[in-house]
């Protein structure tokens, strides 16, 4: 078995990284695999869309708002860099309109106001528990990071092939394939009364109804009202919500890739000229000079 | 390797200090003038890179921690904090969860290379040893650092993991009791495992320092296996040895950087996303990558108490190894038939991490199986044996021999060498 | 060494420099994230924007206490008895010479705003104590007077004054 040194040096790195692709393996598939959709935010340039954002708050207000909350982020979030970009103005008297608890005032009682830019959006529920009554015993998720907390299993060799291709989109895919993937019930299939059949949920059988349909929601900026427009703008938006600084990652990844592949390109010629010497005359080499 | 000094302070303030302590003195020995075998290839620079790799995760992690709450009602927000909030907190946060990682592709590369090269063998079997203490530090911190996000896989991880200790008898569940704190893991547990995480690396640094100390005592090995005879044999530590390593870490910085800033989520599991839950175990319960291989010697023995003694022990038999490997021949170079019981070796490491995040199911417990007896008997059966009935080709009289000769690429035939 | 030619030595040179200077160029940015994380963060800074603080049920003579930017602020509603008291004070022989003209903002006299933390060393002083009918601090004995300037003490300056404007009669934004 013979390998040139440097074929040797990739196996071992491709053979690391393999194994490192694998704990995201863990669940096994028995349905379709989520499409790959495009989005404006992959690949090593990519950026969020300000106006799909929009759209997808827009879609989150109105209609994931009632049952799912958004514990992490703040109304302030809105008019960050990088994001949906409302302005400052915009975002506070968005965060007016909504009614947020405070207290206790003097008298030792919790009351209302409106909501300000440093306050956090405001949970449907008060409770785990009271979420559960409101939706058959079922506990509609967070969905600060859930875009991150959602992925489907690659398969091999998949999972290699991701590591160069920069696929980190599984939680969007997921999101969208899910939303779009209500279907009838195959008739040999037993599901508990109350669940819905989806054909890319672990499973097949999910407790949420399906919540987005055709013409539910109407757009500004003349998007067309549909469930596929739908399913791609709150998909963005929630990968926004669980990671607000991508567009300033890759950013600053090309800037630092850049100057380290300047920096390797120049420590290998130093170190080719550091060397030359005792590479060219190996027989004299004498007190270590 | 120690001769007397060839350092001489410069100035008045340098001439005053080094009579006092001569630290610059030690510095200069030991990294400048330090006599390092020319003929290193690069897969000796990763000893220096993971020096860098330390310095990297304790700098990284002690500026984490100025944002960290540990507290179990508190811990997944504060990192959501950390990664929303605070300046350049996403970056430091993935720049230390990706660091982990590559922290251990180094270690891992580091360990092949001197398993490959035989150098655990006499005189360096305390290096080695030192350096499996420090692996088993690793590990142990690793794990520590992994829960303190206190996601589903941070919790049920530490579950099964503690869990590992109940398989004693007699003493296994007040043991697991007193891991946890409590009766099951929770917010003490949380408390004591990001106390000992702060802990541990500096432990690390202090063992890392013996470690090189052991090295400097005995001097570096090399390819060919033989140790330097004259100073034809070695180059000055700086520039020579240190420009090396230097380009090295930067080509490593650019993997780094291609995780920290593409693919920071690749090498994580998404469960860890959800806050963890007490009454709800994810599906497939997996560790991060690094502890696959010996996920799967676990999962592979269908006892109890043996799974857990296979697993430590496939980590211990590693500082045995000095004494299993009976051959004459230092170096994997020249010995064909190691070579391929190595390299088997490696691939079998690879399969049982692949396995490690399979379901415990059918063909997979199967493959595990196999795999786990060929990973004992590489280090039971196949290097004693090795050592006494393998045919080896002739190793050169020096390390100068072998650069004139021409540097030997890996596993090509040698030429013929003269005698004497 | 061999000796080398001198366009040689300066090439070689050249590159040594070269990779010298960015590689401190890129240790000296990597300290950039470092420092910078310990800045107020953003949740820190927003928690600090303006606040509205409403003067109706603050009486004569009384004193509301706000935080803002955690820092405790004083809302004097002075009498006029106090504000005659602040105005008939010989300015030039104070530690801290401001009149209290300067310490109000124009049409609302009685409305004094306070930092309430000596310039001392940081303790908060208590209301309606002292030689002066001003404020006292018990860490060290520092006095201040009816428009919360040093009068005696070791303190060295009056107290500050945070930004504010009002917006209406009744009403401040404090910051």
């Amino acid at each position: 078995m013979t390998m040139p040194t440097r074929t040797l040096r990739l196996f071992a790195f491709a053979g690391v990284f393999t194994l490192a692709g694998l704990p995201a393996l863990a669940q096994e598939h028995d349905g379709p695999q989520p499409p790959r959709l495009k989005w404006s935010f992959a690949g090593p340039f990519g950026k969020y869309d300000p106006g799909q954002l929009q759209r997808g708050f827009k879609i989150y207000k109105e209609v994931c708002a009632n049952c799912h909350s958004l514990n992490l982020l703040s109304f302030r979030n809105l008019a960050d860099p990088g994001g949906p970009d409302f302005s400052v103005a915009q975002a506070d008297s968005l965060a007016s309109d909504y009614k947020v608890k405070d207290g206790p005032n003097d008298a030792g009682e919790m009351f209302e106001r409106p909501g300000r830019l440093a306050d956090r959006f405001p949970a449907p529920f008060a409770n785990d528990q009271a979420a559960r009554a409101a939706n058959g015993g079922a506990l509609p998720p967070d969905m600060s990071v859930l875009a991150k907390a959602r992925t489907y299993e690659r398969g091999f060799p998949w999972f290699v092939f991701d590591i160069f291709t920069q696929y980190q989109e599984q939680g969007p895919d997921y999101i969208a394939a899910v939303l779009r993937g209500y279907a009838e019930k195959p008739k040999a299939m037993t599901m508990a009364p109350g669940m819905n059949y989806n054909m890319y949920y672990p499973g097949h059988a999910i407790g949420m109804p399906p919540p987005l349909s055709d013409n539910q929601v109407t757009f500004d900026d003349g998007a067309p009202a549909n469930l596929e427009q739908y399913s791609k703008d709150v998909s963005a938006f929630l990968m926004w919500a669980a990671e607000p600084h991508l567009t300033a990652r890759k950013r600053l990844g090309l800037q630092v890739m850049v100057f380290l592949i300047v920096l390797a390109g120049l420590l290998y010629f130093t170190k080719k000229k550091v060397w030359a010497d005792v590479k060219a005359h190996p027989e004299k080499l004498e007190d270590n000079a | 390797m120690s001769g007397h000094s060839t350092y001489q302070p410069q100035g008045a303030f340098m001439k005053w200090l080094e009579r006092r302590l001569p630290i610059a003195g030690l510095m200069h020995s030991s990294f400048v003038a330090y006599p390092t075998p020319r003929n290193l290839n690069y897969w000796w620079t990763f000893g220096g890179i993971l020096s860098f790799m330390l310095g990297v995760q304790i700098i990284t992690g002690v500026v984490l921690a100025m944002h960290y709450t540990a507290h179990a009602d508190m811990a997944f927000n504060s990192v959501e904090t950390i990664m929303r909030d605070v300046n350049y907190g996403w970056l430091l946060r993935y720049l230390h969860s990706n660091g982990a990682s590559m922290f251990f592709v180094a270690v891992y590369i580091h360990m092949f290379r001197g398993m490959y090269y035989g150098s655990y063998k006499e005189p360096r079997e305390v290096l080695w040893i030192l350096g499996v203490i420090l692996y088993l530090l690793m590990m142990a911190t690793g794990f520590l650092g992994y829960t303190l996000p206190w996601g589903q896989m941070s919790y049920w991880g530490a579950t099964v993991i503690t869990n590992f200790f109940s398989a004693f008898p007699l003493i296994g569940d007040p043991l697991v009791m007193l891991l946890w704190g409590g009766y099951a893991v929770g917010n003490p547990t949380l408390n004591r495992f990001y106390s000992l995480h702060y802990l541990l690396p500096f432990v690390i640094a202090g063992v890392v320092v013996l470690h090189i100390w052991a090295l400097h005592v005995v001097g570096q090995n090399n390819p060919t296996g033989v140790d330097p005879k004259s100073a034809k044999d070695t180059v000055a530590f700086t520039p020579y040895a240190t420009v090396k390593d230097s380009f090295l870490m930067a080509v490593f910085c650019i993997v780094f950087a291609w995780f920290v800033f593409y693919v920071p989520n690749y090498l994580g599991h998404a469960d860890n996303y959800i806050p963890a839950n007490p009454a709800v175990t994810p599906q497939h319960i997996v560790p991060e990558w690094y502890y696959l291989p010996f996920y799967a010697i676990l999962r592979a023995i269908p006892n109890k108490l043996l799974g857990v003694c296979a697993l430590f022990g496939s980590i211990l038999i590693l500082a045995f190894l000095p004494w299993l490997d009976t051959s004459r021949v230092r170096s994997g170079r020249y010995r064909p038939l190691f070579k391929q019981f190595f390299w088997l070796f490696v691939v079998c490491c690879l399969g049982l991490g692949w396995l490690g995040a399979k379901p415990p199911e059918g063909v997979y417990v199967i493959a595990a199986r196999i795999l786990t007896i060929y990973y004992f008997a590489y280090f039971i059966v196949v290097l004693p044996l090795l050592g006494i009935f393998e045919k080896t080709r002739p190793v050169p009289n020096s390390i100068a021999e072998a650069v004139l000769v021409g540097d030997v690429p890996l596993g090509a035939s040698a030429p013929p060498l003269r005698h004497g | 060494m061999t000796t080398v030619s001198s366009a040689e030595h300066t090439r070689r040179d050249f590159l040594y420099i070269a990779t010298a200077a960015v590689g401190a160029v890129g240790a000296a940015a990597s300290l950039v994230p470092l420092v910078s994380q310990m800045n107020p963060d953003a949740s820190t800074i927003a928690a600090g924007a303006p606040i509205d603080v409403d003067l109706g049920p603050v009486a004569d003579g009384q004193i509301l206490k706000v935080f803002w930017r955690s820092k405790p602020i004083f809302i004097f509603h002075r009498t006029k008895k106090d504000i005659d008291e602040a105005r008939a004070v010989q300015v030039g022989r104070l530690p801290d010479p401001e009149t209290d003209q300067k310490r109000v903002k124009d049409g609302h006299d009685q409305w004094l705003v306070l930092i309430g933390i000596c310039t001392h060393l940081g303790c908060i002083p208590i209301a309606h104590q002292g030689e002066y009918d001003g404020f006292f601090c018990p860490c060290h004995g520092s006095q201040y007077d009816t428009s919360g300037r040093i009068r005696k003490g070791p303190a060295p300056k009056n107290l500050a004054l945070p930004p504010y404007e009002f917006v209406s009669d009744s009403k401040i934004r404090i910051g």
